[in-house]
This record gives C-alpha cells, structure tokens and sequence, in this order.
C-alpha cells in the first residue's frame, strides 16, 4: 500500500479523469446502449415480464443510485418492469428463505454470503450467465467460481464482495514500533499487544456479528491450518491446529477493547469513528464515512490484508454478494438477462466505482478500473477475490457449509474459549459434534 | 334448546323426511353452527393447522426449501445431548421467572400508586403505557444504545461522577448481558402488568374498604384481607399474559444480542429462529419451537386453574 506512495499524486489525477469520463455516461447514452445490448443479448425477456427483486440495503448511498439507474435503463430497453425491494443485510436470508419454501413472491435474490447453497434445488441453472460473463470480464477468479458453482453447475452469479480487511490507524501502529504492517501472525499479535498497552486498542467482533466476526476468525482458522471440514465434507475441526488458533485469538481477545464479545456488524464502525479503536477488521465503509465526516482520521488510517498464515498463504473469509434466480419464476429470461446486464463492464464499472470500494469484483477484468488505484488506501480491497475462500473452506460450497456458517459454528467455539467459557477441549469437541450433525 | 315433543303422531315416510329437514333448519343449534364457523375456520386455519404443521416438521429432517423425510424423534434426541440447547432452555425459565416475579412487583406498587387520587390522574396513567406503546424494535434500539461497549451513557455518567475507570461491558459479558437484557424487558412489560391491575383495583367496592376502617383494618389488613383476595383472578388473568408474553419473547434478544455473548442470552424462542431460519434447517427449529410448548401449557393450566375459582371473588375460601 505504501509502496504507492511516491506516484500517488499522478495515480489521482489519471483516476479522476477515467473517473469522470465513466460517470458521465447520462440517462439517455444509458438507456441507447441498454437498447443495443439487448438487440444482441442471447437472452431475450419475456414481453410484459413482471419481476419482484429483493436485494440488501445499499451501504453507500452512490452506490444504490447507479444501481437503479441501471435498473431503469433495462426495463425502459426492454419494455420489462423490475421492483426492487431493499432488506437490512440481516433480513434478507430470512425472506429469500421463506420465498424459497413457499415458492412465490420473489423471482429474484440479490444476498449475502452463500446464499444460493442454503437452497440449491430453487435455483435456476446460470451456467449460461456465467460463461458470457467470463468472456465480457476476462474471466472468473477462483473464488468466484467457488462461490457461484456447485457440482459443476452455477447456481448464483457472485456479483461483488465486500472485503474484510484489517482498517487500521497509521499513529498508532508507528507508536506500537512498527514501521510498517505486520507480514506475519507473531506480528500481528505483537502489533495488536502493543497497541492495547498504548492505550489506543484495536478490536474484532468476537459476537454473533455475521460479516466481522464470521471473517476474520475463518482467517485465523485457516491461518493456523485449521479447518472445518476436509474436502471430502469431513469434520476436521477437532485438530492441534485448531487449538493453535484457539490460543492464538485468546492472545488477541485479552488484548482487544472491551465488549468485542457483544459486538454485532456495526460497532466497530461506530467506535473506530469516534476514535476509540485503532485497529479493527472491516469493509471500506469507515474510511468511506470518515473522508466525509472525520478528515483527520481518514488521513491517519490505512488498510491491509490480514496476514499469511503458517504456510505463507492469505485466506479471507469476505462477504459475498451473490444473485440468485428462482427456478419457479415465470420470466427466467429476463432475470438472466438482467444479472447478465448488470456485470456488463459499461454498467459494472461505474457502478463499482459509486460503491468507493466497498465492493470488489469476481471478474478479474475489472482489477483494472480506477478506483482501486485513484487512492492507494483503496488498493487492497483490490485483490480481495484473490485472497478470498468460501466458509466451506477446502471443501466445494454446501448447503451444510452454508448452514454451519449460518449457525456461527466457528465464532461460537472462539467465543466459548476466549471467554473462557468452555476450556480448549470442550470447545472444539462442541464445534465438532455441531458439524458433524450438520454433514450427517 | 329446542323443546323436543315425547309423543309423535305417526306420519308417512315422504312426511317425516320434510318435517326432519324443516325442524333442522329451525334448530337453534344448527343455525348457531353456521354462525360459528367464520371463527372456526379461522381459528383452525390460523392457529391450529400451523401449530399442527410445526409439530410434524420437527418430526422431519426439513430444510428450507425441501420438505424432508419423516426421522421420528431424531431431532429430539439430539437436542437432548445439545449443550446449547439446554443453555437456551435455562436462560428462557430464568429470564421468564426474573423479569415475570419483578413485573409483577413492580407492576401492582404502580397500579396501587396509580389507583389513590390526584391531580392529572388520567394524564399519568397514559403516561405510565409508553413502554408498552413503543415497538419493541425501538426501545430494543434505545437499549442497545445504552448497553453500548463504547457509547453507553451509564458507563459515562458514572465516568464522569468518577465511579468507575472504565466503561460497563453491558453485554459483553454472560451475566450482565442476562441481567441488562432482563432488565430491557421489565421495562416494557410492567405497564401491561400496572394498568390491567388497575383495571382490577378500579371494580373493588369503596364500601368494602369503609366497613373494614370502621372495624380498625390496618392499610397492610386492608390489602391482605380485600383487594388481594378481589383481585386474585385478575392477577391470574394478567400474570398468565405476562409469562407467554416473556416466554416467547423474540425481539428484544434479538435486537439486543443476537443470542450472544456465547450463546448466554439464546432463549429458545431465538436459538428456534436461528436454528430453522438462519441455517436453514427447519426440522430441528421446529423441534426447539415444539419444546417451548409444555412449559406453555403449564402457564395456561395454572391460569386455568384460577380463573376456576370464582369464589376467590366473593373473598370466600378455596375449596
């Protein structure tokens, strides 16, 4: 991140003008091309096709206008109506869910996670969808594809994700005695003890916070070699590596702010503004807020993937945005053509860019647009598809994978054992006999 | 009803099949069953089939999305050995017990209060309801505000007075986070409590307290002797509510704490949510909502029980 540095002030002037010349795309040009793609879109809508989208609340708020601007190009181009509804993150699983079993009500989900692997058998096959958009994009990451296909088949099209990475504050970490971010776990632990005897700590949601806590304690899972499940669906948590995890997150819990154990998605946000935290596990959303609200802190703070584990390897666990079509729903076509439309690079890339990062792609093409290198604190959420691993871990994504990350399998046993709950054994005997349950 | 005749004159068949029909047709029983089944059918569409539907699918293996194979009681004896489980179960008795006995407290001191004479009566009362207004949700919001790890305006008055270093972790920690929750939802639950007891206190006869000052009835006398035994029904009524209400409570926990820390909140109203909807399985949810339903019926038995005893009213004893 910092190697950016020297070359920054030309980085920001050639983004900004690449910036400028993509969101300038108006109404009209929009809806012209929308026309001209559908002319050649080998999907072709349903006429008079009606179709109900539930999709999360958008976090920033550019990010939703160009959405529906795309939105409104398409159904202007192709004479189809498209109601979008918006969900709290935490209200969509439940309703896509109950459309799922019910079979009616939405045609289409816009979710978190791994949300078409709780219910694979509703969704349409997208396999078409998929390939297109490797040709259009340059093809999938690899965690796209384990994101997206299940059996060799696509099920959802992943769409974005947003980064889980370590937000940190520059001040701090200088004055804890590191010059730069830590490149390995002895580091980060030092670097987090350090901080904490300081007196401006750091801290990760250690409670039922689905996007924090679920990420970073699958990192350091896997940073230490553990893992849920094996690539045969094997319960394998019950390891001497998962211990070493154990212990590893203890060290950091005791050196954490107090509460992280109560902390759901937002609180890091909120404390990390009002400058009671220092270092912390988040989306590019305080940094975001921060540009606008709080200048000081925006320039003082910084980003960076969480270390490599014992084998040299970054694996992140980031929150996924996939789309899912029903298989019951009456217009196929147009939601496919739809999904398609959205990943065009014309629409994707300044949609990516309203989002100012908090959305990375899957498509590697897309590594190239400006806003990941207009603001080198923007770079690492860059390659957050490269680093990211599916909750099913070495295994393929599953409906039991999807549930064991659901039912906070993994940040339970962290949980149980850093607040010394449930002693080391206990702990991870009590993840195991959950999973094992869940892969009967 | 109906008055049915002894002695019939003897009629031909085609005679009687008319006369059988007309006398149904003006049978006061059988209008009254038509009359009836709007409330029937909603109720067994409603209610009954539902309830029926969650028993079954905690017999099954459900997922969302797929309706299962019947595995008998599997799902039960794996909640059997399932630590969580039984974790929810005593956080639901002991939240239900707490928050049920200091509501009740809390609840009958108010509608006493409330029931003397003063000035702005009727503004008070209303005022006492708010918490009972407000949706859940927000004063869940407004709790969660005030249990903040950070934010918490107790930990920074106290700061501030300088009694304490360092701010509450409210619910950060499993017994505190049991206690603030327990506490989140006594304050919405005694205007219920208050009011519905005032509504009790309001019908006791003035007449009955005169006879009993005349007779030199201390204040604690006149409570023990008239208004407890007056107003045991209704405390029974109100006391059954007040326990279903905190027995199945959902969205308190579940704005505060999401079940956690580590699990010390989960009631199983919660762990059922997370369990059938949240990961997907269906069948085991079912099974923790199913389980939530002889501790219910206990609730109902002992309101049932009460309000049996009409005598209570007329202050006599209990036979």
């Amino acid at each position: 991140m910092t190697d950016f540095v020297t070359d920054r002030r030309s980085l920001l002037k050639g983004g900004a003008t690449l910036l400028a010349a993509a969101a300038t795309m108006s109404s009209e040009e929009l809806l012209g091309y929308a026309k001209a793609w559908a002319q050649t879109s080998p999907w072709k809508p349903e006429a008079g096709a009606k179709i109900n989208m539930l999709r999360w609340k958008r976090f920033v708020e550019a990010e939703d206008v160009a959405f529906m601007k795309i939105v409104d190009a398409f159904q202007k181009a192709n004479n189809v109506t498209i109601s979008v509804s918006n969900e709290a993150y935490d209200d969509v699983q439940p309703k896509a869910s109950v459309a799922a079993n019910t079979g009616q009500g939405l045609d289409m989900v816009w979710g978190l996670y791994s949300l078409p692997f709780l219910f694979p058998t509703k969704c349409t096959d997208m396999t078409d969808v998929a390939d297109h958009l490797a040709k259009v994009g340059g093809g999938w990451t690899p965690s796209g594809e384990a994101y997206g296909k299940l059996n060799g088949k696509w099920i959802g099209i992943p769409v974005a994700a947003t980064g889980g990475l370590v937000n940190y504050r520059i001040s701090a970490m200088e004055k804890a005695g590191h010059k730069t971010f830590p490149k390995d776990l002895a580091g980060f632990a030092d670097l987090v003890k350090a901080m904490n005897k300081n007196g401006t700590p750091g801290g990760m949601a250690i409670g039922h916070a689905s996007g924090d806590a679920n990420g970073w304690l699958h990192w350091a899972l896997w940073a230490h070699g553990g893992n849920l499940i094996d690539k045969n669906n094997k319960v394998i948590i019950n390891s001497p590596e998962t211990a070493k995890a154990l212990e590893y997150v203890k060290g950091l819990y005791e050196n954490f702010t107090p509460g992280t154990a109560s902390w759901n998605d937002s609180n890091n946000n909120k404390a990390f503004l009002a400058d009671q935290l220092y270092l912390t596990v988040n989306g590019i959303s305080i940094y975001v807020a921060a540009k606008k609200d709080a200048p000081k802190i925006a320039e003082d703070m910084n980003h960076a993937h969480l270390p490599p584990g014992v084998d040299g390897k970054i694996r992140e666990l980031h929150l996924g945005f996939p789309i899912l079509v029903y298989n019951f729903t009456k217009f196929p076509q147009t939601c496919k053509a739809f999904t398609a439309f959205l990943l065009e690079p014309a629409q994707f890339n300044p949609w990516i860019e309203a989002a100012q990062g908090y959305l990375s792609h899957f498509l590697k093409a897309y590594d190239a647009n400006p806003i990941w290198t207009a603001d080198p604190k923007n770079t690492p959420y860059r390659d957050v598809a490269a680093t990211a691993m599916t909750p099913a871990g070495l295994a393929q994504m599953s409906e039991g994978a999807a549930a064991a990350i659901a039912d906070f399998v993994v940040v339970d046993m962290f949980a149980n054992y850093c607040t010394g709950r449930e002693d080391l054994k206990t702990a991870m005997a009590t993840a195991e006999r959950s999973t094992k349950r869940i892969f009967r | 009803m109906s008055t049915v005749q002894t002695s019939m004159p003897v009629r031909t068949s085609a005679e009687e099949e008319v006369s059988s029909w007309s006398r149904l047709r003006t049978n006061r029983n059988f209008v009254a069953l038509w009359f009836m089944m709007p409330a029937g059918a909603f109720l067994i569409l409603f209610l009954a089939y539902p309830l029926g539907l969650g028993v079954w699918m905690s017999f099954t293996d459900a997922r969302i999305g797929r309706s299962g194979a019947f595995i008998g009681l599997e799902n039960y004896e794996w909640l059997w050995d399932d630590a969580i489980f039984w974790l929810s179960v005593f956080n639901t008795v002991l939240y239900t017990v707490v928050a049920s006995a200091i509501k009740f407290a809390i609840g009958l001191y108010l509608a006493l209060l409330l029931n003397r004479n003063m000035p702005f009566k009727a503004f008070i009362r209303s005022i006492v309801l708010i918490p009972f207004i407000v949706p859940t949700v927000l004063s869940a919001i407004a709790f969660w505000w005030i249990y903040d790890s950070q934010f918490s305006i107790i930990s920074w008055s106290l700061t501030r007075l300088g009694l304490i270093s360092h701010n509450i972790d409210f619910l950060g920690d499993p017994n505190s986070a049991r206690a603030s929750v327990i506490v989140a939802n006594i304050w919405r639950g005694v205007p219920f409590v208050a009011i519905t007891l005032l509504a009790g206190l309001q019908t006791v006869s003035p007449s009955l307290y005169e006879a009993a000052t005349l007779d030199g009835a201390t204040s604690w006398q006149r409570f023990r002797y008239i208004t407890y035994p007056l107003l045991t029904p209704i405390i029974a009524v109100v006391m059954t509510f007040s326990v279903l209400f905190t027995f199945t409570d959902f969205q308190l926990i579940w704005a505060l704490t999401r079940g956690g820390p580590v699990n010390a909140t989960h009631l199983m109203a919660t762990l059922s949510y997370q369990r059938g909807i949240i990961s997907g399985r269906l069948g085991e949810g079912a099974a923790i909502a199913t389980a939530m339903i002889p501790f219910l019926l206990v609730a109902i038995a002992i309101s049932w029980f009460g309000m049996q005893r009409r005598k209570w009213q007329q202050g006599g004893n209990n036979d």
